[in-house]
């Protein structure tokens, strides 16, 4: 075993908590601990940048494993990527110190806590997605609750307690049912270490029951309809970096575990629940888009359009084609970017008015042009344009989907029109039209720093809209080898 | 050399799009106009290499989307189909990028618009030079993209900004169409790239599909999804209201985007895919009869507009819908004629109607028009070339197109056919009805315009006046010069393997006195109109006012607008009130995270309770418990 990096990489962020956490907390100048923060987060983006540089692609193997003995005989800590794994793990360390510049503005009291909060999560988010071992990777995916509440429940707003409580209970009633299942993973199977599991393989008898036990845990944190209620409540209070991190990130741990367990563990169960996952899905994608076209807030909007957007990764990936599940990564990673710029978007605005309301605003794009381009592009991209990344994510999931079932994917393309007809009417209600409100004068267009989160956002975004195959080829072969053993697995079934 | 065709505009929308605001509105439209001017002529020079040495190439830029057994190029097709449409998009581009510097001379945001502008050539190019369905589908959304903001140019201007987004979001309906089809052909064939698609058509003619219990043949329903794609694209009827409202953008942009280029993308659509459509006669027929339909409606809501650009913009959904009844009888070739002949009289009457705008300031109503002919006389000389060219006045380029449409559908030999030829022949005389009603209400009669004085009407500067001019020529010409290359009988060595008949085209004559009843009829509009328009004004308000219902029926446009509100857009709002504040209010959080901690409080509300402190209280409970254990032991 050489340089332990995925280690390293976990642990980073948290190395520049603790030091953040052991400095002085000086009242109204925090430059320092911004800076420790955000140099952390950028070496760690760089050695996660270094990691998939070194990836091997044309294998489907775990690559830089590490295995250390943790309790004797049961829990081993054991991390790993694949292909699969590797780009969540640079989308989170792309986006965690995108997040840091962003406080400038949102944050204004105990910044310094703000970062640690932030910083741990980074550890937890990528400790989720190279996790190889289910109490591992449950601890981890557990964890990640604890800073998002504390996010959420201190610099949130004005309701942030009753968020923070119910984003609390709603994600904690899943994982409960989870933690039983991965202990009686372990006594039917006499381990919880996911590639010995890949290869014994779980009797199908008890597959039934514990896909429904992970599937309430991931569903909520999708989240899946109809237990997505937590998730406007949440985003709206909020603080912008908070809502950052929830929708690019904190959703995608549901995705990923959709893809890594529900499906390489329990291969028949996935069978058997796929109608229940079309039927949600389409639920989600249906009804939250109706929502979104009636909300006033602008983040429960762009919240409940996130539902929809979830909707159709959670649709692709139980396609089990490869369109599908490649569609899927490609739409979760899509989303990751362009939901954390409309936020960062809504943010902007919200800095300089105070008001998330639609109405507040309006003809705004001769005042803040900069910021009306950028806020257009991410508009286009979150209707899936062709030309940027939510069309190739969209456009193949709904093609996987095809194949499967033409029912689901006539009604979930339906979902499309709606998601142009939201988009497009909350950017005219805000952007464009007449100056009514004479307040709105006084804004000033995008600062230094946010132009830069937001080209950031944007670089990737269009890239991967024209040339999707940095991403497509990472992920192809685990992605191959994922429904091949699947495919097996049933026919041997 | 070719790649530079499609480049071109894009680099001069980078141009202009980023840096206009550093090198000025002057060069920003001289870079537009000069790039997009080169690329017209690289594509004339590439439509003659073809016509010459029947040259053909698939160019590959890049790789686009490969996942699985599904991989899209980036690409470039050049065969006589995409050149044909190569030329029509560049010239009238280019022709309406120098127009713009004069129109639009006034506006403050002139690097935009010309952005804009060449931003959408780039996306058509893209649309008809591609050599699969997504890269299609790509171009087809752009243009759509580039429409809407166009369409929403003058931002602050509400009923600009709605427009906008009913016509993105009811080409999206479209769309959704066109993605199904997309779809299924990968479904049924395994790729999307036309060459290999089509090979394989044979294969699929007979295979079925059961759709929610109905068995259909696979090869109808591609067709049939596609066609709603090209029906949105292309407004024609139930999708069609997106187009007349459109007309809130600057005028070029209706003489580029909803007249000459974007709209005719649904025809061409139809006419690439020709090698699917002949093996579905079923959707043939239907093609047929939505083409005609909207060729008929939009000529009858045409004759009582009073706006000078929607009068124009259901004329050109009305020839569009010529156009589609053309491919629909098999003519493919026919429809592709008309679309070129069109693409020059109809961006001529639009640049020719912005003309008369700009010169009455803004003004469209053309009952506030009248009497200016003498004070413009070049636009109305060119308009009166547009218009005659419309309307199919014998040897101008309308005439060739038009009746050979007609000519084509009565040869098909069968009902529809029969049906399409006639509702043509009766909505070419309506066409041209309505024409030369615009015609004289613009500029005969009396003067009516209250706000400016007739003096202060102008003819436009030479900017806006030359393109106009080249306009006109093609108005009068390519009907007789590309007659025996688009259409000619019994051979089609021109369009090669782009265009497929299954069957040869017929090579008969109509009867004599076919071939001669549109000609007469176009020619006897024009004294009627004048005689209704000009002479005896007071007749067309009597019938109006006797015949109101149908009136009103048709000045509010068949009510397809009133029908949709009630329809879809105050329906869905519903739906999403209902959605959010019962279903997720109500509903799921009442029952779920709100109702259950209220009923735990409830619960622990009522337990302290028991915690009072009264000792007897206690004694009294336990008592009762004792004795319900007691009770219990003694019956077991």
């Amino acid at each position: 075993m050489n340089f332990p990096i995925l280690s390293s990489l976990i642990l980073l962020p948290t190395v520049g908590a603790l030091f953040l956490f052991f400095t002085k907390d000086k009242e109204g100048n925090n430059v320092t601990a911004k800076y420790v923060a955000l140099f952390t987060t950028i070496v760690n983006f760089l050695i996660s940048i270094y990691l998939w540089i070194s990836f091997d692609q044309s294998t489907s193997n775990f690559q830089f494993v590490e295995d250390r003995t943790w309790i004797e005989g049961f829990i081993n800590y054991k991390v790993g990527v694949d292909g699969i794994s590797i780009l969540f793990i640079i989308l989170t360390t792309f986006i965690t110190p995108l997040c840091i510049i962003s406080v400038n503005n949102s944050v204004k009291n105990r910044l310094r806590d703000f970062l640690i909060a932030i910083l741990i999560m980074e550890s937890f988010m990528i400790g989720v997605f190279c996790a190889l071992d289910l109490v591992v990777f449950y601890l981890f995916f557990e964890a990640g609750l604890i800073p998002m509440f504390l996010i959420i429940g201190i610099w949130g707003g004005p309701k942030r307690v009753y968020s923070a409580f119910k984003f609390f209970l709603y994600t904690l009633l899943g994982s409960v049912l989870m933690l039983v299942a991965i202990i009686s993973i372990y006594w039917i199977a006499g381990t919880t270490d996911v590639i010995q599991l890949y290869e014994l393989g779980i009797d199908s008898k008890y597959q039934n029951l514990l896909w429904l036990a992970f599937f309430s845990s991931f569903a909520v944190k999708t989240p899946m309809w109809p237990v997505h209620t937590w998730l406007p409540d949440a985003h709206v209070e909020a603080p912008t970096a908070g809502s950052v991190l929830l929708a690019a990130i904190l959703l995608k741990m549901a995705g990923y575990g959709f893809i890594r367990f529900s499906l390489g563990l329990f291969p028949v169960a996935s069978e058997v629940f796929t109608p229940l996952i079309y039927t949600l899905s389409v639920i989600a994608i249906i009804f939250t888009s109706f929502i979104a076209l009636m909300q006033e807030d602008m983040k429960k909007l762009i919240a409940y359009s996130s539902v929809a957007h979830m909707g159709f990764v959670t649709l692709g990936i139980f396609t089990l084609q490869q369109q599908g599940i490649e569609g899927s990564i490609i739409q979760m990673i899509s989303h990751g970017l362009v939901s954390a710029a409309l936020f960062l978007c809504v943010g902007v605005v919200y800095d300089r008015m105070h008001s998330r309301m639609i109405n507040s605003y309006g003809g705004i794009v001769t005042i803040i042009p900069k910021y009306s381009i950028l806020f257009m592009l991410f508009t286009l991209a979150a209707l899936g344009l062709p030309g940027t990344s939510g069309f190739i994510g969209e456009f193949l999931i709904l093609m996987g989907a095809f194949k499967d079932n033409f029912l689901v994917a006539v009604i979930a393309s339906l979902g499309v029109i709606l998601g142009a007809a939201y988009m497009l009417w909350l950017y005219k209600r805000v952007v464009f039209g007449k100056l009514v409100n004479e307040d709105l004068k006084k804004m000033f267009d995008l600062n230094r720093s946010e132009y830069l989160i937001l080209s950031c956002l944007a670089v990737p975004t269009l890239f991967f809209g024209f040339y999707p195959d940095p991403l497509i080829n990472t992920i192809e072969v685990s992605v191959t080898d994922l429904i091949n053993m699947h495919n097996t697995n049933i026919a041997s079934k | 050399m070719e790649l530079s065709i499609i480049f071109l505009p894009l680099i001069a929308s980078i141009i202009s799009g980023f840096f206009g605001r550093y090198i000025g509105d002057r060069n920003s439209e001289i870079v537009t106009s000069a790039l997009v001017s080169i690329s017209a002529l690289l594509s004339i020079h590439v439509l003659y290499q073809v016509i010459v040495n029947q040259y053909e190439e698939n160019i590959v830029i890049a790789t686009w989307i490969s996942s699985g057994s599904l991989d899209v190029n980036w690409s470039m097709l050049i065969d006589p189909l995409s050149a044909v449409m190569l030329v029509v998009v560049t010239s009238v581009s280019a022709l309406v990028h120098i127009y713009s510097i004069g129109y639009m001379s006034h506006d403050p945001h002139k690097p935009r618009f010309m952005a804009y502008l060449s931003l959408f050539t780039f996306a058509m190019l893209m649309l008809v030079t591609s050599d699969n369905f997504i890269q299609l589908f790509f171009g087809w959304e752009g243009v759509g993209l580039c429409s809407y903001f166009l369409i929403g140019f003058w931002f602050k201007k509400e009923s600009a900004n709605a427009a906008a987004i009913k016509a993105f979001v009811v080409n999206r309906v479209g769309d959704f169409g066109f993605a199904l089809g997309i779809f299924l052909i990968f479904y049924l064939f395994g790729t999307v790239n036309y060459s290999e698609v089509f090979q394989q058509i044979p294969t699929v003619v007979d295979k079925n599909l059961s759709f929610l219990g109905f068995e259909v043949k696979a090869i109808d329903l591609v067709c049939l999804l596609l066609f709603i794609g090209a029906m949105g694209k292309s407004a024609q009827i139930l999708l069609h209201t997106w187009l007349p409202d459109a007309m809130e953008g600057p005028t070029p942009v209706s003489a580029l985007i909803h007249a000459a280029t974007m709209v005719t993308a649904g025809v061409f659509l139809v006419v690439r895919c020709s090698p699917i459509y002949e093996y579905s006669p079923l959707i043939l027929n239907f093609i047929t009869i939505v083409g005609m339909t909207t060729a008929f409606f939009a000529a009858t809501v045409a004759l009582v507009q009073t706006d000078i650009k929607k009068i124009i913009a259901y004329s050109t959904c009305s020839q569009l819908g010529y156009m589609f009844f053309a491919a629909g009888v098999g003519a493919y070739n026919v429809a592709m004629f008309h679309l070129f002949t069109h693409a020059f009289f109809k961006a001529l009457l639009f640049l020719g109607s912005g003309s008369v705008i700009h010169a009455f300031k803004d003004e469209q109503n053309i009952n506030n028009m009248g009497g200016v002919w003498k004070k413009l006389p070049y636009t109305y000389a060119l308009m009166i070339i547009g218009t005659l060219a419309l309307t199919g006045f014998p040897f101008l380029s309308g005439f060739y197109s038009k009746d050979a449409i007609i000519e084509f559908a009565y040869l098909k030999g069968n009902t529809t056919g029969y049906y399409a030829a006639g509702i043509g022949i009766i909505t070419a005389f309506l066409t041209s009805i309505y024409s030369w009603r615009l015609i004289f209400k613009t500029f005969h009669g009396e003067y009516n315009n209250k706000e400016i004085k007739i003096e202060e009407t102008h003819e436009s500067p030479l900017v806006m006046l030359v393109p106009l001019f080249i306009l006109s020529i093609g108005a009068v010409f390519v009907g007789f010069l590309f007659k025996g290359l688009f259409i000619g009988h019994g051979e089609n060595l021109f369009w090669a393997e782009s265009i497929k008949f299954l069957e040869p085209l017929s090579t008969e004559h109509p009867p004599l006195w076919f071939l001669l009843l549109t000609p007469c009829l176009v020619l006897l509009s024009i004294p009627i109109a004048y005689y209704l328009f000009v002479k005896n004004k007071e007749l067309p308000n009597s019938i109006a006012s006797i015949n109101k219902p149908l009136y009103n029926f048709l000045v509010n446009k068949w009510y397809f607008d009133e029908l949709y509100d009630v329809l879809f857009i105050k329906s869905s709002k519903k739906i999403g009130l209902f959605l959010w504040k019962f279903c997720d209010g109500t509903i799921i959080d009442g029952f779920g995270p709100d109702g259950i901690s209220s009923f735990i409080k409830k619960c622990s509300i009522k337990a302290t309770k028991f915690q009072s402190g009264f000792i007897y209280q206690y004694a009294f409970v336990m008592l009762l418990g004792f004795s319900a254990l007691l009770t219990f032991l003694i019956v077991k």
